[in-house]
This record gives C-alpha cells, sequence and structure tokens, in this order.
C-alpha cells in the first residue's frame, strides 16, 4: 500500500464515506472519547500552553539542524555496528531492504506499526519477493487480514470497523470460531501472532523518535508487540521519517509525554521500548544485526519553504479527533494514508497537486487543528497557503471561480462598484424570491440553496437606513 | 466615546436589521457611531479561497476608510479577526504592514468591545425564552473573544440559557466551503442542528453573520420552530 489508497475520485470516495453510517458513529464517538480524555490529560500538567511552546522549539530546532542530528544519529549507530542507510526515495528504501531480506535468505518478516513503511508501500514490495510479511499491531492486523484494507486514523488505523466486522474477517481468513467479544478476538490474534514472533527471521518497525546523542530509537505502544518484534528475530531493519528524531533523552521524554496525552489521553503509554543498535556481549537478547533506513521522499524539498512546519508532526492524530470534516467523511475519503488536518497538509506535498488537489478545500479552516496540535503546526494556516499555491503557482483553480474572484476583487475594491451591486441585487434576485428567502438560487447560489435557504437580499440595505437616519427619517 | 461602525457585507445586504441593533445598543451605552461609506467587503472569501491578490485591493481601501478611527467595532467575529489578520497579509510591507497593524490594534467583535473597553457587563437587555448560543470558530480560536458574548448574554432577564452540545465544533460554513464541499458542509450543518434541538431552545444566538446565514438557512429549510438571532439584536431587545 503506498501513500495514496483507492482509485476512486475525491466526490466519491466522500459520499461512500458519508453513507457509510457505522464508520461515523465510530469516529464521531472516538473523537468526542479521546477528544475528553486528551483534554484531562493536558489539563493536569498545568500549564500545556508552555508545553506546546517547548515542543514547538524542540522539533523547529530539530528542523534547523537537521543534517547535523542526521549525522550524529548515524555515526553513533555506526558506532555500535549498526548500519545506516539514507533512501532518497520509497524504490531505494526497499531496494535496500529487499537486499537485507536477500543476503538473509529470509522467509518471514514481523512488523510493528509503522506509517512511514505504508508511504513507501514496503509490505507489497517484500511479498514481491516471496517474502511473508506479518503486522502485529492489532489494528494493522486486522487490517492487512481483511485483504489489505487501509487504515483510516493515524493512531487506530482500523478506527472504521467493528467488533462484529473483525470477527466476520478472523472467521472468514483465519478460521476463528469464537465470538464478538473483544477479548477472545484479541486472544486469537496474539496466539497466531505468537507463533509468527518465534520463526520470524527479521523484524521490522517504524520510529517514534530517534536519539541523536546515542543513535537510539524510541518506540511507543500499548500492545508490546514492538518488544517481540525487536528482540526474537535476529535481524531488525527500522524504517523512520527524516525528520523523526530528537537531540538528547531529555527531548524524548518531553516529546513521549505529549505524544500519548494528545494521542489517546493517556499519561504514559503501557510500553515505551528504546534500542541501541544491535545486541552487545553482555545482552540477553535484541538482534545480531540492526539495519536504520532513513526516509527522505520528498521531506527535504519541504525544508526550508513556508510549508516547513509540518515536518514538526509527532504523528498523534490529535487533529484529525478535533477536525469536523474527519468527522463526518473518515480517513478514508482523503485518499491517503495520511488523513485529516495533517493529511490534507502532508498528501499534496509528498503525494503532488494533481493528486491531492482537493485536500487543502476539505477544511473551513475552523483552526480547531492547530489548536489541539502539541507542537503548534499552523494546520489551519498551512491549508490556506495550499490554496493560494494552487490558484497563484499552479493555476489548477476552475475557471469559473477565478473569475468570480476577479470581479469580486473589483467591486471589493472600489465602493462604487459595491454600493451599486448591492443597491441593484434585491431586484435582480427578486425572481427567485418568495418569503423573504431564496429556496433555489441561480449559478453558484445552487449549491447553496440545495441545501439551504439564502435570504433575500434586505429590502433597505443598512447603509440606506443609516443614511436616512442621519436626515431624521428614521430616527428609532 | 467615537465608535466607526464596520458593519460587514452581509449584514449591510442581508441583514440590515443586526446592523440597527447594532447601532442602537452602542448609542444606548454612550457611543457616537461613525459609518463611513466607503466601506466594503473585508476580502475574506477571495483571500480563503486562495485568492491572495484579488483580495489586496479590498483590504486596502479598508484600511484607508478606517485609518482616521478611533474604535472599529464590528457585529462579525469572523469579519472582525480578518482586520487583525490584515497584518499578516501586508508582512515586509513598508506602507501597508504598520498602517495594518495600526487597524488591529483597534479594531474589535461588538460584545468584545462592549465588555473589554466599555467595561459593561449587563446593557439592560431583556428577552423572555429558551436560548442557546452558536460559538464561532474564527471568533473564539482566531480573535481568542471567548468570554464576552456569555458575560453579556448571562445579565439578560428572562432568558433561560442552555449551554450547546459540541459547541467547538464548526457548523459547516467555511466561506466558500459551504458551496464547494456542499456535500460535507450538509452533514456538518445537520449535526449542528440536531445539538440545537436538543436543548429545546425557541432562539439559537450568533455572533457571526456567516455561520447563522448557515445553520439559519438549514433551520428554515427544515422548517424547525427556532429563531435564529444575532447578538446584537438579543442586546437590543427590551
Amino acid at each position: 500500500m503506498a501513500m495514496k489508497i483507492g482509485n476512486e475520485n475525491f466526490s466519491d470516495r466522500v459520499g461512500k464515506g458519508i453513507n457509510n453510517s457505522f464508520m461515523r458513529g465510530a469516529v464521531s464517538g472516538a473523537q468526542d472519547s479521546i477528544g475528553a480524555r486528551r483534554l484531562n490529560a493536558v489539563e493536569e500538567l498545568g500549564n500545556w500552553e508552555e508545553w506546546r511552546s517547548h515542543g514547538e522549539e524542540i522539533r523547529q530546532h530539530v528542523l534547523e539542524n537537521l543534517d547535523y542530528y542526521l549525522e550524529q544519529l548515524s555515526d553513533n549507530i555506526a558506532k555500535r555496528g549498526g548500519h545506516v542507510f539514507f533512501a532518497a526515495t520509497p524504490e531505494e528504501a526497499n531496494d535496500y531492504i529487499r537486499g537485507v531480506i536477500k543476503k538473509k535468505d529470509a522467509k518471514k518478516v514481523v512488523k510493528s506499526k509503522s506509517m512511514v513503511t505504508e508511504e513507501i508501500n514496503l509490505n507489497a514490495s517484500l511479498e514481491e519477493i516471496g517474502c511473508e510479511v506479518i503486522e502485529t499491531d492489532l489494528g494493522e492486523y486486522i487490517l492487512q487480514v481483511d485483504d489489505h484494507d487501509p487504515p483510516s486514523h493515524l493512531v487506530a488505523p482500523a478506527l472504521h470497523k467493528n467488533r462484529e466486522q473483525v470477527r466476520e474477517v478472523f472467521t472468514e481468513k483465519l478460521g476463528y470460531k469464537k465470538s464478538s467479544d473483544p477479548t477472545e478476538l484479541a486472544q486469537h490474534a496474539r496466539e497466531m501472532l505468537r507463533q509468527d514472533y518465534l520463526t520470524a527471521d527479521v523484524g521490522i518497525t517504524g520510529c517514534n523518535f530517534a536519539v541523536a546523542e546515542t543513535g537510539s530509537f524510541a518506540l511507543v505502544t500499548n500492545e508490546g508487540n514492538a518488544d517481540l518484534v525487536t528482540s526474537l528475530p535476529q535481524t531488525q531493519i527500522t524504517v523512520m521519517g527524516m525528520e523523526r528524531l530528537v537531540p538528547t533523552f531529555e527531548e524524548l521524554e518531553v516529546l513521549v509525554s505529549m505524544l500519548t496525552r494528545s494521542a489517546v489521553g493517556q499519561k504514559l503509554p503501557s510500553y515505551v521500548t528504546v534500542l541501541t543498535g544491535p545486541r552487545e556481549e553482555l545482552d540477553v537478547d535484541g538482534p545480531e544485526e540492526f539495519h536504520l533506513v532513513v526516509i527522505d521522499n520528498g521531506r527535504s524539498r519541504i525544508l526550508g519553504t513556508e510549508f516547513q512546519s509540518v515536518l514538526q508532526c509527532i504523528r498523534c492524530a490529535a487533529c484529525l479527533n478535533a477536525c469536523p470534516v474527519y468527522r463526518h467523511v473518515g480517513g478514508h475519503s482523503y485518499g491517503s494514508i495520511y488523513s485529516g488536518p495533517i493529511g490534507a497538509v502532508l498528501s499534496p506535498l509528498l503525494g503532488g497537486y494533481d493528486e491531492y488537489k482537493e485536500l487543502p478545500y476539505a477544511s473551513t479552516l475552523c483552526g480547531a487543528c492547530s489548536e489541539v496540535c502539541p507542537v503548534k503546526i499552523p494546520l489551519h494556516d498551512l491549508l490556506h497557503k495550499h490554496r493560494q499555491v494552487i490558484v497563484e503557482k499552479e493555476g489548477k483553480a476552475p475557471v469559473s471561480e477565478k473569475l468570480l474572484m476577479k470581479a469580486f476583487g473589483l467591486g471589493a475594491a472600489s465602493p462604487k462598484l459595491y454600493k451599486w451591486g448591492s443597491k441593484l441585487a434585491p431586484s435582480a434576485m427578486n425572481p427567485f424570491t418568495s418569503d423573504d428567502k431564496i429556496s433555489k438560487g441561480p449559478g453558484p447560489l445552487k449549491a447553496w440553496t440545495d441545501i439551504r435557504d439564502f435570504p433575500a437580499p434586505s429590502k433597505e440595505r443598512f447603509r440606506d437606513w443609516y443614511k436616512n437616519r442621519d436626515k431624521g427619517g428614521n430616527q428609532s | 466615546m467615537k465608535v466607526t461602525l464596520f458593519a460587514t457585507c452581509l449584514v449591510d445586504m442581508f441583514q440590515s436589521d443586526v446592523g440597527k441593533a447594532t447601532v442602537e445598543v452602542l448609542e444606548r451605552l454612550g457611543c457616537e457611531i461613525d459609518f463611513p461609506e466607503s466601506q466594503v467587503c473585508c476580502g475574506q472569501p477571495a483571500y480563503n479561497s486562495g485568492y491572495v491578490k484579488e483580495s489586496k485591493e479590498a483590504m486596502k481601501k479598508m484600511i484607508d476608510t478606517f485609518a482616521d478611527a478611533e474604535y472599529v467595532v464590528s457585529p462579525s467575529g469572523s469579519c472582525a479577526y480578518m482586520f487583525h489578520e490584515y497584518q499578516h497579509v501586508f508582512k515586509g510591507d513598508p506602507i501597508w504592514e504598520p498602517k495594518a497593524r495600526k487597524l488591529a490594534e483597534k479594531t474589535y467583535e461588538l460584545t468584545q468591545f462592549i465588555v473589554d473597553v466599555l467595561k459593561i457587563e449587563d446593557v439592560g437587555a431583556r428577552l423572555e425564552g429558551k436560548a442557546t448560543y452558536h460559538t464561532s470558530c474564527h471568533m473564539t480560536r482566531l480573535l481568542g473573544v471567548q468570554k464576552a458574548p456569555m458575560i453579556l448574554l448571562n445579565h439578560v432577564k428572562g432568558l433561560d440559557f442552555t449551554e450547546l452540545p459540541g459547541k467547538e465544533q464548526c457548523c459547516g460554513f467555511g466561506g466558500t466551503f459551504s458551496v464547494k464541499m456542499a456535500q460535507i458542509s450538509e452533514q456538518m450543518v445537520d449535526e449542528k442542528v440536531q445539538h440545537v434541538e436538543e436543548t429545546e431552545a425557541q432562539y439559537l444566538i450568533g455572533a457571526d453573520a456567516g455561520c447563522l446565514m448557515n445553520i439559519g438557512g438549514r433551520i428554515n429549510r427544515q422548517g424547525k420552530p427556532i429563531k435564529v438571532m444575532h447578538i446584537a439584536e438579543i442586546l437590543n431587545s427590551r
């Protein structure tokens, strides 16, 4: 699965999302409960805004000195006997990882949750060379078993499925015979996965944060699956987006705390797993061989531009959980594994405007996303910047809209034109008006009146009332 | 105190009653009102759609129009916020950036002006009935006006007030979003109307003409017995 999901156009995807009443119930329920938990978890700190500023400062500092910290990270991993590969493209990353798999003659890979491996379509690339790939995060496992259904949420990838649907998938694909009780379902997945951990040749993980100072990397999970992925297989490959690092453990502590509070309203997750290179002499477990693959895939193109702050993201999904648009359309509507406000900003940057030109408009610019972002990414401002680029640089706006806006520019900038236009409006709208409202509007108004009434222009404009009143005509 | 009214194009053309109520409330509170005729639209529809170049001319007109004002007051959180946004639009422009900053410093949304500048919490209004209030996103999050409307509404005699469930959620207006992404907007406004109904309010109050036109338009289309009122009209009820 690459970054892009599905082949339908934006409007069809949205229509499908809106008609999926189960998904909408699940998403709005999750938004309400996670939203409340998040608020409690951040408010109990007492000075959340200071934390946010600190989080932003850490992330900005890393981005400003990214080359330095990447080199430090790479040197420290090499010192511990690990291998580091910088991949400019998904193809380079996949080729390198396939090379390691082939060299090890590996037949089975277990994976912990990683969005960046979805971005580069790693699983398909490994399956092509006959390697079995098993996702061990429960949500990702369910999706994989269900014929690679794409994730619809950054943190809860199977949010769009309920337990009945999970039972059906397990029954059909895994011969499951028990109930839809979540404990029984999870138990079954555990039993299946346990064998896979023990027999896998290679473990692949994502990376929540790499620590430059020590060459370590940290994984945040609630299931403990990453511990098994990183301790049982002899070879380990970690894949990280090139911006996902912190200078030292001090910053790691700050960001992990902010990540879990923002993501699910937890003070701490069940597991924070920190690993540093391959197994050393006195270690009781861990891989004999360690590879870190650092993915660029368009990120360095974003550095230094007006969109740089998008790289501050720590993938907590708080913006998805607060977004009123995501609430109604769900993750698959975005057509990208990166959904919600962060997806609407990031997807056009990584995947291009041709593919994702609608996403920046799928927002009312209400600012709910920017308000909850723990590292203060001005998400709604970036969506607005995208619109400006689409109109002014890419020239991808519809012609009718361009003309309308040109007319707007002329009309709004000229008090005379504005005055005449607004004076004529009531009579121009007369044929469409009844009972002081317009129920079936012409032109661009139609999209409005398909859903709601539009008010008829006031018979007396405010400015006319004011003027007459000055003359003493309307004094109340 | 001299107040220069920035009525907004929606109020000027479609909701002149809101403009009248604004004038009357402010006058009752001792303000002298000025309404410069050369005011046009603040440029927000074009600006938010990405047509920054097209909207700049309107912005310059507005900056000039209000250059001599002591206080600029607007009965719309979103449009007042737009005046605050101008300084960012003209960032780096040696002439217009300082002018825009000056405009931002003296521009207030109506309730913000009454509470923060006039220091009045009870305007002496009275309205019998059950009401709820829609917090507009731009006014609340971007302009940062959260308490003022509630302070004023709490002092309206006879008003039985219930908080709107999911009040932090956008109503689905979003300017051109409402027509460009109509199918999504419809779902958002439907949930908003449903929440308003849950409060059993007779009056839905708001402080932004755009949101009220959206929610009100949907309420009317569905024939629900809920009256949509601008907060200026509530404060002007006696």
